[in-house]
């Protein structure tokens, strides 16, 4: 069973809760590495409110930031995605089967009352 | 799909859908993740009354939900607190996520709209209605690519 961090899930969740922080993931998803600089090229806002948001990233442990020179390259790393998407999908199977049985019971009992006129 | 929103169509009236949430009886045929029993069930169902679940799972372990009802409109909606109090997610024993049902009339029964949200953090509150589950969805495919 996958241990899950409640404190490392929050970071997560919290981190994900940003347009341009979600915008960023996915290009890194798509492009496996860029530069800082050419990360920030698509976005309509200044390279220190990028930074900004790679700090956020990067203390949640989505990214990692490396320096060669003067450039810094930006890297996804998706293991603590993966735990989020566990963590959702465990409670959605929870939920899923108890929903499924919920609704058999209430329709036997809906069709039960029919039957004795209720 | 990675979402903890789920719909469901039931042919039951609102009513008959909501007493099956409700009471103890009711939910004593539905909870669980499997087919395991449920050993205990309470229900309290009024603004501020609690409710109490204990099952065992198929493999043997057994665990204890608990929480109270924040809303209840009868037929419509139920809002209630929830977090594990034995076995569950032990990791998370202690926090208080919110169970959140809405009903509708739909056809000759009901709709079902249920979500069960993470409070934690108001950040994950918001998150989840933003709809963080569609971006996650969008990053699945390097979860299939191994570990």
């Amino acid at each position: 069973m996958v241990k899950y961090r409640p404190a490392q899930l929050d970071r997560t969740f919290a981190a994900l809760v940003d347009q341009t922080r979600r915008a960023i993931l996915a290009r890194l998803e798509r492009e496996d590495r860029l530069t800082v600089s050419a990360l920030a090229t698509p976005f309509a806002i200044k390279l220190p409110a990028v930074m900004k948001h790679l700090d956020v990233l990067e203390d949640a442990g989505l990214i990692t930031r490396s320096k060669e020179g003067r450039t810094v390259t930006v890297r996804l790393r998706p293991e603590p995605m993966r735990d989020a998407l566990d963590w959702l999908r465990r409670y959605e199977r929870f939920w899923s089967r108890s929903l499924d049985r919920l609704a058999e019971y209430a329709e036997r009992e809906d069709a039960a009352a029919r039957r004795s006129g209720r | 799909m990675t979402s903890l929103t789920l719909v469901r169509r039931i042919r039951a009236r609102p009513a008959m859908v909501f007493q099956a949430l409700t009471s103890a009886e009711g939910i004593a045929h539905w909870w669980g993740p499997d087919g395991g029993p449920v050993l205990l069930a309470e229900s309290d169902a009024r603004v501020g009354g609690s409710f109490r679940v204990r099952f065992r799972t198929l493999d043997g372990s057994e665990h204890e939900s608990t929480g109270q009802y924040l809303e209840l409109v009868a037929g419509r909606r139920v809002v209630m607190s929830w977090q594990w109090t034995v076995g569950g997610e032990p990791d998370e024993r202690g926090e208080v996520s919110r169970v959140v049902i809405e009903l509708a009339p739909a056809d000759a029964g009901t709709e079902l709209t249920f979500t069960h949200e993470r409070l934690k953090t108001e950040a994950s509150r918001r998150s989840h209605e933003e709809g963080w589950a569609g971006a996650l969805d969008k990053l699945e495919r390097y979860f299939s690519t191994g570990t």
